[in-house]
């Protein structure tokens, strides 16, 4: 436990103390809102149709982008070397590394929605409701892409080739992660889609650690 | 006293040390006076007692462009003229500009509502300045990617003037796109469309708030420099420990 | 403590770089693996970490703690340091020693011991290249593991530094600890050959 804490508050520290710190996924995900009206014109109405989707593409842009040093700046320095050999399963280690990367990366997505749902035109109920569900969706997002990270670091390729390999994973996520926004605009059933989504991230903490620590494995030569 | 003087940083420090609570006092005079000639300020005939938010959202709008013209300034500095404190002005104007263009944006926004009917409308004025403040937390961030202060500086010059473009277009967006922001009442051929009444307060709100930004900028710089002396000081400790 | 190889191969990017390599170290022994670059001997200490699969042949510990694999009863010194530089000194030898597990020693004690205790709150990113040797030499002296798997550890250090590492190596001999270390030059400390490398 004492090791988990460890690694999790070092992850997050940091994230805090270099570059842009965390905010520099908030910020990506601010331009991408703001790209939108450009692409789709200013229409009002038009946009508040279709923020939730604009935000949870936003959202997982931006988890895509952060994800891709997951593992690779501990592989470059030496650090994932030691951190197989730690006396922690590898699996519960990733796990630790995907809650830090959630935590700094994709909560402030989850903060920064009230915000961008006023420039997309949202009323506060489906601002509420695509913030709930950003909530649960993230740690799918997170743990999922965990998997590509370590991909990347098995294949040493990162960047698009990551994307690409994660995003298939990630449809699943952003499909009912839209519909239960919409469910709450629309007045269709909230519950469903939510409860699937939660499913999804539920079953994503117990996969994606799995995924990762077994790529890992492979690719430390 | 030139600004060859002012180039050398220890001099910088005990100068500003010796201004600092002087412009501190007289921003703090000036805002008095401008708030309560904005408060004492007759209401509009159409917007009410609303109409006073001008007095906050207008002068922020101003120096939110202002703010970047000076760190423009300081990147020409850094670029051409190698003056030692040029990089140092520029990172500490960066997050004050970002403030006073996001108040800008939220004063305005708030401004619009009972005006427009809405918080937000993706008009020319509107979008090209929160496209000004995207840029200031880019270059906020650019500054902080890189670890050694002066390499940070060139990047981030480069950048500012690059994003200086963006200047003229904030100013004449209201005339070139049909928006539903207002033209230009104050600076425009033509002289001012204002009233009095309602021109005084403003200006002395506008003077009130530069005067704001000089006051923050220099204990910013003073700031900036103590930090660099710090991680100078660092840098001297390691290496005498390995002697 | 015995740490023994049988017939180990290591076939890389298609070239057989060694096979059929045997080798055997008991506690308070040390091996010194030498050969050419490129000869396997990293490949070899990766190898005995578990961070490469061995290719052919096997690599067996007799007398540790059962219940631990070798990998979690040893150190491992490689050519980067493993030390981020946005923390500070303290903070990377602190979080090392919390998430290692196992025993450990005071972490300021370690410090002192190599030299760093002057520069104990600054930013990694401040240290020279001795100075991030000297650190990881501290994590080695902070968790206590019995088996020292070292790349060329004295090659970035000064000559103090080097004595210094041979003295924390010969402690460690004298403590019941294993060394294996890959090396080009004289490590300082009495050790037993293993010459590596694909015959030709």
């Amino acid at each position: 436990m004492i090791a988990l804490a460890a690694l999790i508050g070092r992850d997050i520290r940091i994230a805090v103390r270099v570059g842009g710190g965390a905010l520099i996924g908030v910020l990506f995900f601010l331009c991408v809102v703001v790209l939108m009206p450009f692409a789709v014109g200013p229409d009002l109405k038009l946009l508040a149709r279709l923020g939730p989707a604009i935000l949870w593409l936003g959202a997982l842009l931006a988890s895509l982008l952060t994800l891709d040093r997951l593992f690779m700046a501990d592989n470059d320095d030496g650090s994932l070397d030691l951190i197989v050999m730690g006396q922690t399963p590898l699996e519960l280690a990733c796990a630790a590394k995907a809650v830090a990367h959630w935590l700094v990366a994709g909560v402030p997505l989850v903060i920064a929605t009230p915000v961008l749902g006023l420039l997309l035109n949202l009323d506060a109920l489906p601002t509420a409701v695509v913030a709930l569900s950003l909530l649960a969706g993230t740690p799918a997002l997170t743990f999922t892409g965990m998997i590509g990270a370590a991909l990347a670091v098995t294949l040493h390729r990162g960047g698009l080739l990551m994307a690409v390999l994660v995003l298939p994973l990630s449809i699943p996520v952003l499909i009912f992660g839209v519909a239960a926004s919409e469910a709450a605009i629309t007045g269709l059933s909230f519950a469903a889609p939510f409860s699937i989504l939660c499913a999804l991230s539920l079953a994503s903490l117990v996969i994606g650690p799995f995924a990762a620590a077994a790529s890992l494995r492979h690719g430390l030569d | 006293m030139t600004l060859i003087d002012l180039a050398n940083p220890t001099r910088f420090m005990t100068l500003s040390a010796r201004i600092l609570p002087w412009l501190a006092a007289l921003t703090a005079i000036v805002l008095v006076i401008g708030v309560y000639q904005s408060a004492t300020a007759p209401d509009d005939y159409q917007q009410g007692a609303t109409v006073k938010i001008m007095f906050i959202h207008v002068p922020n709008a101003w120096l939110s462009m202002f703010v970047w013209g000076v760190m423009s300034v300081a990147a020409l500095g850094t670029l051409v003229w190698r003056h030692p404190l040029a990089d140092v002005a520029a990172k500490a104007a960066a997050p004050i500009g970002a403030c006073f263009t996001f108040l800008a944006l939220v004063t305005g926004s708030l401004w619009g509502r009972p005006m427009w009917g809405t918080y937000w409308e993706w008009d020319a004025r509107l979008t090209s300045v929160l496209i000004l403040f995207l840029m200031y937390l880019g270059l906020i961030a650019l500054w902080r990617a890189v670890e050694d202060p002066s390499r940070a500086a060139r990047a981030a010059a480069v950048l500012t003037l690059v994003g200086a473009i963006n200047l003229p277009i904030i100013k004449f967006s209201v005339d070139w796109w049909n928006t539903l922001h207002q033209p230009a009442s104050v600076l425009r051929a033509g002289g001012p469309a204002l009233d009095r009444a309602f021109l005084i307060p403003l200006l002395v709100m506008a003077i009130a708030f530069s005067l704001l930004f000089l006051t923050l900028h220099l204990a910013a710089m003073r700031n900036e420099i103590l930090r660099r002396r710090v991680r100078s000081l660092q840098l001297l400790q390691a290496s005498r420990a390995e002697a | 403590m015995r740490l023994s190889g049988r017939g180990i191969s290591c076939v890389r990017g298609g070239r057989d770089v060694f096979s059929g390599l045997d080798f055997e170290a008991c506690s308070g022994e040390a091996l010194a693996v030498v050969g050419a670059n490129g000869s396997g001997k990293t490949s070899l200490l990766r190898m005995i970490a578990g961070l490469l699969a061995v290719g052919g042949g096997s690599i067996a510990l007799e007398g540790g703690a059962s219940e631990l694999t070798i990998a979690e009863q040893s150190h491992y010194l490689g050519h980067r340091d493993a030390l981020k530089p946005a923390l500070s000194v303290i903070e990377n030898l602190a979080f090392w020693r919390d998430f290692l597990g196992g025993e450990a020693n005071d972490a300021m004690e370690s410090l002192a011991t190599v030299g760093l205790d002057h520069v104990v709150y600054l930013p990694a990113a401040y240290l020279s290249a001795g100075q991030r040797r000297r650190l990881s030499l501290a994590r080695l002296l902070t968790i206590r593991r019995p088996i020292w798997l070292l790349d060329e550890p004295i090659s970035t250090l000064d000559a103090p530094g080097a004595g210094m590492f041979s003295n924390l190596m010969s402690d460690h001999l004298r403590r019941g600890g294993l060394i294996i270390a890959a090396t080009h030059g004289p490590l300082g400390i009495a050790a037993s050959e293993l010459p590596i490398g694909a015959s030709p």
